[in-house]
C-alpha cells in the first residue's frame, strides 16, 4: 500500500468511507511520522491516545453502517494558540507553562464533533507573536525545507503558525489549525509550499483561543491543497454565541462549491504590492500568477490600494495595543507561572512573573502597546491607526468595484534562515507587508504555493476576497493549483 | 433650599457637590458571562470561566443588563444613545482577572437626564451627565491567613450603572435627598434593588469649596461610601476641611479620599499624581451596541409608574403632601397602597389609615410593609366597614389588632366576636333610658345648663353597650333625651 501520509484530508476522508484502508492505519501512520520528526520541533505535545480514539469511532461507525461524519478517519494537528481540555495549551510561552485548561475551544471543538482526531499541540510564535518561530519558548521548530544550493542553514518555518506548516509539509499530519493576525497562516503556508487559508474575520469563533489582537484573531486552515483547505475550513467556522464578533450567518458549502474556472471573474492586481528591493523571482511568480487566472477565464485589472504603505505601521500600532490589554491576565494570580519571591508583595509578584514569564518579543510589544495607548500618546498613535485601518478598508471597497478577488505575493521573500533577521525586529515585521492590509480590513485571503526559487524554496501566490467571499478566494486558489502543478516538498532529513 | 454655608473666619463658604452612584444592575446573571450573582454566596461559587479571565475567554453582553440601563435612563428622562461602545479601563490588581475592567468611557449608554429633588420644602433639578454600564471587580480577603490575601471573584464582572450627576448640590441635605430620591427610581424601576448595606450601591462623593459665586474650587473625591447618612457626612467634613486648609493659607489637591465611618472623617487615598494610567480603549472583543426601535418601545412600555408621577396622583385624589410623600418614597409601600385603593378603597381615608394605623402596627411588629400580616384586600375591606357604618373608629381598631395577629378578615372577625356596631335606635334608647334614670342627678345639673356632662352620658351609653354602638346615632338619641 502506498503511503498513507502522502494522502491528504480528501483523499483520506475518501479513502476510510469506502474501506480502502481503516481510520486507524491513518492514525498509526501519520503517530509514527510523529514520533519520528522529533528534531523538527513542531509538536509541543503529542496525543497518540486523541488521534487513536477518533480514529476507532471513525472506524467503528463505518463497520456499524453509519453515515460517517464529514471528517471521520482524519487526524490533525493543533495549533497550541487552542484551548484543548485536558491537553496542556501554552501558546508556547513560559507563562501558561504547565496550564490545563478544562474547557475545548470552539474551533477545536468543531472539528471533533466533525470526526477529526488531534494528532498533538503545534509549536509556534509565542502568542502568536513572531513570523519565524524563533519566538516559541520551547526552541524554534525547523522547516522540513534545505535550499538546494548548498546552504544548509536551518531554515524558518515561518511565523507564527509555524508548528503548523513545518508538520503539514513534512507530512506529519494531512492538515492542522492555524491562526492568523497578520498573516500567521499565509505566511508559514507560503514559506513550506502548502496552502492556507484565513477566513472573513467572524467565520471562526476565537472562544476559547488564546488571544493576541482581538480585532483581527481569526482562525484558518492548513493544508496541502485548497480542496483540503475547503473541507478543514468547513468544519472549524459557524456562529458560536458565546463570541460577539462571531458572525451570524450559515457555512457555505464551500468544499461542494469548488471551481477551476474564473471565466467572467476580474482579478486585480494591486500596483502598490510592488514593493521595492522585491526579489525578481517573486515579481516573476506573481506573472505567472496572472497568467495562470488569464488563462482559467478571469479578466485581469490593475488597481490602486493607495494607503497600502501604512498597513504595516497602522497593524503595529493595533495589535500591540490589542495585545497589551490582552495579556494583561497572565499575572500569576490565578493559572500560569506564579514567580512569589520571598516576603514579596502584589507588585513584586507581577514583575517577577511577568518579567519570567514572557519572551523578549512579547514583552516589546506589551511595551509598545502600552506606550501607545498611554495618555498624551493615545491620539498621536492608536487614534491615527484606526483612521488608517478605516481607510485602508476604503481602499479594498473601491477596489470591489473593479474585481472580484487580488492578486498578490504572500510575502516579500522565500523562507529565510534562523536567526537571520531575529536580531533585526524591523526587518521580520516587513515579512509581514502583503498579509497585513486584508487582516486590518478583516477580508478572506489564503497563500497557494506557486513554484520554487532559485535555491529551490516554495514561493507562494496570495488570493485576497471580498468579505465572505470565501468561495470566491478558493477558487481562485484552486485555478493557480491546478495550472502551477507544485508537487515539490522537502526530501526527510530528519 | 435651604442655604447651607459654612462659616470660615474670611466669610461665607459655599460647598459644590457631585455625586457618581454605583449602582449593581438586578438581573440573574452578570454583564459578560453566565455566571450567578446571589449576594452572600460562599466564595467563588459564582464564577464562570469569563469572570476568571481564563486564556480564550470572551465577554458576551448580557441583554437584560443593558435593557435595566435603558429604562433607568428613561425613568429619568435621560437620553438614550442608540449607539454606544465598551470600553476598557487597564489596571493590575489581584481583584481584577483580566487586567482591565470593561466599562465606557468615551460612548456610554446614556446621556444628559435629570432628578428632581425635595430639601426643606422647595424643589430642585439636579442634572445627570450620564449612565454607563460597567464590571464590578472581586474582593480581596486580607484575614484569612497571616501572610496571604485571599481573592473571592463572586462580584467579578456583576453589572453596574455608574450615574454621574452634575455638580448641581450645594448641601449635604440635597445631596442625601438627591441619593434617596435615586435610589426610589432604581427600585421603582426594579434596576437596583438599592441595598446600601450590601454594596449594591455605593456613591464616590466629590466635593468642592468656593466663595459665593465665585470659580469652582478644586475638587476632592471620596470614593465607596455606602449610606446616605455617611455620603451625608463625608461631605459635611470634607467641605469644612477644605475651607480650614485654603483659609490656612494651602491649597487643595486633587486627590481620591476614602471616608471613615468610625471617626466621621475622609483620609487621603492617593493623589493625581499617583493615578493609574488607564489606557482606555474601545474593547475588540466586543461591537459597538446598537439598539432598535423595537428594543426601546419594550424598555419604554415597562417602565412603572415613578415617585413623582405617582405623587401627583395621589394629591389629585385629595390626599395631603405630606401623606402622599410618605406612600411615594418606597416602591414597596406604594405599590401596598396602589393595590389597596384597587381593593376599592377610597384614597383620603386610606392614606389616613395607612400613614397612621397600618405604620404604627408595622412599626410596633417590626415588620417592612412587604412582610404586613393584613393584605392591601383585607385592609380595604376594613376600612369598607367603617365606612358603612358597621364599624366605628374604634371598633375598627380593636378589628384590625385582631387582624395583625390571626390573618383573619375583618368580615369573619366581626361576625365571630359580634362586634357589629348597632344602629339600632330602639336598642339605644332602651340604654340611654337606663344611663338617663341612674344618673339622675347628672341630668338634672345638664339640664341645669352643665353642657359639658353630654359627653359624660355619650361615655356610659357606649360604655353600657360594649362600644358597639353607633356613635352618631348615640349622639343624635342622646341630645333628644337630655333636652326633651
Amino acid at each position: 500500500m502506498a503511503d498513507l501520509t502522502d494522502l491528504g484530508v480528501a483523499a483520506i476522508r475518501d479513502g476510510v468511507r469506502v474501506g480502502a484502508f481503516s481510520a486507524r492505519e491513518v492514525a498509526d501512520a501519520f503517530i509514527v511520522n510523529v514520533s519520528r520528526a522529533k528534531q523538527l520541533n513542531a509538536f509541543l505535545v503529542e496525543t497518540p491516545e486523541h488521534a487513536i480514539a477518533a480514529a476507532n469511532a471513525a472506524d467503528a461507525a463505518r463497520a456499524a453502517g453509519e453515515t460517517l461524519k464529514p471528517l471521520a478517519g482524519v487526524p490533525i494537528g493543533m495549533k497550541d494558540l487552542f484551548c484543548t481540555r485536558g491537553v496542556p495549551t501554552t501558546a508556547a510561552s513560559h507563562i501558561l507553562e504547565g496550564f490545563t485548561p478544562p474547557y475545548e475551544s470552539t474551533v477545536s471543538q468543531n472539528l471533533w464533533d466533525a470526526g477529526a482526531g488531534m494528532l498533538g499541540k503545534l509549536n509556534m510564535d509565542q502568542f502568536a507573536m513572531g513570523s519565524s518561530n524563533e519566538t516559541s519558548y520551547f526552541g524554534n521548530v525547523l522547516s522540513p525545507w534545505r535550499r538546494s544550493d548548498g546552504g544548509n542553514a536551518p531554515l524558518a518555518p515561518g511565523g507564527s503558525s509555524g508548528g503548523s506548516s513545518a508538520a503539514v509539509s513534512a507530512r506529519l499530519c494531512p492538515g492542522a489549525t492555524g491562526t492568523d493576525t497578520g498573516g500567521s497562516i499565509r505566511q508559514p503556508a507560503a514559506f513550506t509550499g502548502i496552502s492556507g487559508i484565513k477566513p472573513t474575520y467572524g467565520r471562526c469563533s476565537r472562544w476559547g483561543t488564546i488571544a493576541f489582537a482581538s480585532s483581527l484573531d481569526q482562525a484558518g486552515p492548513m493544508a496541502r491543497d485548497v480542496r483540503d483547505c475547503a473541507i478543514l475550513l468547513e468544519a472549524m467556522a459557524g456562529f458560536d454565541p458565546k463570541d460577539a464578533t462571531s458572525l451570524h450567518l450559515d457555512v457555505p458549502a464551500w468544499e461542494h462549491g469548488l471551481s477551476n474556472s474564473m471565466a467572467g471573474k476580474r482579478v486585480g492586481v494591486p500596483k502598490e504590492y510592488r514593493v521595492e528591493g522585491m526579489p525578481e523571482e517573486i515579481e516573476a511568480l506573481w506573472q505567472s500568477g496572472i497568467d495562470w487566472l488569464r488563462d482559467a477565464g478571469a479578466e485581469i485589472v490593475e488597481v490602486s490600494l493607495p494607503h497600502t504603505k501604512y498597513a504595516l505601521p497602522a497593524y503595529y500600532i493595533i495589535a500591540p495595543a490589542e495585545a497589551s490589554s490582552n495579556l494583561a491576565r497572565y499575572d500569576g494570580v490565578r493559572y500560569g507561572l506564579r514567580d512569589l519571591p520571598e516576603g514579596a508583595g502584589l507588585q513584586d509578584m507581577y514583575a517577577a512573573t511577568r518579567a519570567d514569564g514572557f519572551g523578549a518579543e512579547v514583552k516589546r510589544r506589551i511595551m509598545i502597546g502600552t506606550y501607545v495607548l498611554s495618555a498624551g500618546f493615545y491620539d498621536a498613535y492608536y487614534t491615527q491607526a484606526q483612521k488608517i485601518r478605516t481607510l485602508i478598508a476604503r481602499d479594498f471597497e473601491r477596489a470591489w468595484e473593479q474585481c472580484d478577488v487580488l492578486l498578490a505575493p504572500t510575502a516579500p521573500s522565500a523562507a529565510f534562515a534562523l536567526g537571520e533577521k531575529s536580531a533585526d525586529p524591523i526587518a521580520m515585521y516587513l515579512n509581514d507587508v502583503f498579509t497585513v492590509p486584508s487582516s486590518l480590513a478583516g477580508l478572506p485571503a489564503m497563500s497557494v504555493p506557486g513554484g520554487l526559487d532559485k535555491a529551490g524554496l516554495p514561493l507562494g501566490l496570495q488570493i485576497i476576497g471580498k468579505p465572505l467571499d470565501e468561495q470566491g478566494v478558493l477558487n481562485a486558489g484552486l485555478a493557480i493549483e491546478e495550472r502551477a502543478g507544485f508537487t515539490a516538498r522537502p526530501e526527510s532529513w530528519w | 433650599m435651604a442655604e447651607y454655608k459654612i462659616q470660615g473666619a474670611t466669610g461665607e463658604w459655599e460647598v459644590v457637590i457631585g455625586l457618581e452612584v454605583h449602582a449593581q444592575v438586578t438581573s440573574n446573571a452578570k454583564l459578560f458571562s453566565g455566571a450567578p450573582t446571589q449576594f452572600g454566596a460562599e466564595p467563588n461559587t459564582q464564577v464562570s470561566l469569563v469572570d476568571a479571565a481564563m486564556p480564550g475567554m470572551l465577554p458576551v453582553p448580557n441583554r437584560e443588563c443593558i435593557r435595566q440601563a435603558v429604562r433607568t435612563g428613561m425613568a429619568i428622562d435621560a437620553q438614550i444613545n442608540r449607539w454606544s461602545r465598551f470600553d476598557r479601563k487597564n489596571y493590575f490588581y489581584a481583584d481584577l482577572p483580566q487586567g482591565y475592567q470593561i466599562s465606557q468611557l468615551y460612548h456610554p449608554l446614556v446621556g444628559e437626564g435629570a432628578v428632581e429633588i425635595e430639601d426643606g420644602g422647595t424643589t430642585k433639578t439636579v442634572g445627570v451627565e450620564r449612565i454607563h454600564v460597567e464590571q464590578d471587580a472581586g474582593k480581596l480577603m486580607h484575614d484569612q491567613h497571616p501572610t496571604r490575601s485571599y481573592v473571592d471573584l463572586n462580584r467579578s464582572g456583576v453589572a453596574l450603572m455608574e450615574i454621574v450627576s452634575r455638580p448641581d448640590m450645594r448641601s449635604p441635605g440635597e445631596a442625601g435627598a438627591y441619593l434617596r430620591k435615586l435610589r426610589a427610581i432604581l427600585r421603582y424601576v426594579g434596576s437596583c434593588d438599592g441595598n446600601m448595606e450590601e454594596g449594591s450601591m455605593r456613591a464616590d462623593v466629590n466635593v468642592s469649596v468656593r466663595k459665593p459665586g465665585g470659580d469652582l474650587g478644586t475638587r476632592t473625591e471620596t470614593k465607596n461610601v455606602n449610606s446616605v447618612r455617611f455620603v451625608m457626612a463625608a461631605i459635611e467634613h470634607e467641605a469644612s476641611r477644605q475651607v480650614d486648609v485654603l483659609e490656612s493659607g494651602g491649597r487643595i489637591v486633587q486627590e481620591t479620599r476614602l471616608f471613615d465611618p468610625d471617626r466621621g472623617v475622609t483620609r487621603s487615598m492617593r493623589s493625581k499624581e499617583d493615578a493609574h494610567d488607564y489606557r482606555y480603549f474601545p474593547d475588540p472583543d466586543l461591537l459597538p451596541l446598537e439598539l432598535d426601535d423595537a428594543f426601546l418601545d419594550e424598555c419604554r412600555a415597562s417602565l412603572p409608574e415613578l415617585p413623582d408621577a405617582k405623587r401627583q396622583r395621589y394629591v389629585a385624589a385629595g390626599i395631603t403632601p405630606y401623606n402622599a410623600d410618605v406612600l411615594t418614597a418606597e416602591v414597596e409601600t406604594a405599590r401596598w397602597f396602589d393595590a389597596l385603593l384597587e381593593a376599592g378603597a377610597a384614597p383620603v381615608a386610606a392614606s389616613n389609615w395607612v400613614a397612621s394605623e397600618l405604620f404604627g402596627a408595622l412599626n410596633r411588629l417590626g415588620k417592612s410593609i412587604a412582610e404586613s400580616p393584613v393584605s392591601p384586600k383585607q385592609a380595604a375591606e376594613l376600612l369598607a366597614l367603617v365606612a358603612d357604618g358597621t364599624l366605628s373608629g374604634s371598633l375598627a381598631k380593636q378589628v384590625f389588632e385582631v387582624m395583625l395577629e390571626t390573618g383573619q378578615d375583618p368580615g369573619a372577625i366581626v361576625e365571630e366576636r359580634g362586634l357589629k356596631q348597632t344602629s339600632d335606635t330602639g336598642a339605644i334608647e332602651t340604654v340611654i333610658a337606663g344611663v338617663m334614670a341612674s344618673n339622675a342627678d347628672k341630668v338634672a345639673d345638664y339640664r341645669g345648663g352643665k353642657d359639658k356632662l353630654f359627653g359624660f352620658f355619650v361615655g356610659q351609653t357606649m360604655k353600657a353597650m360594649g362600644g358597639k354602638a353607633n356613635p352618631g346615632v348615640v349622639n343624635e338619641l342622646l341630645k333628644k333625651a337630655l333636652d326633651e
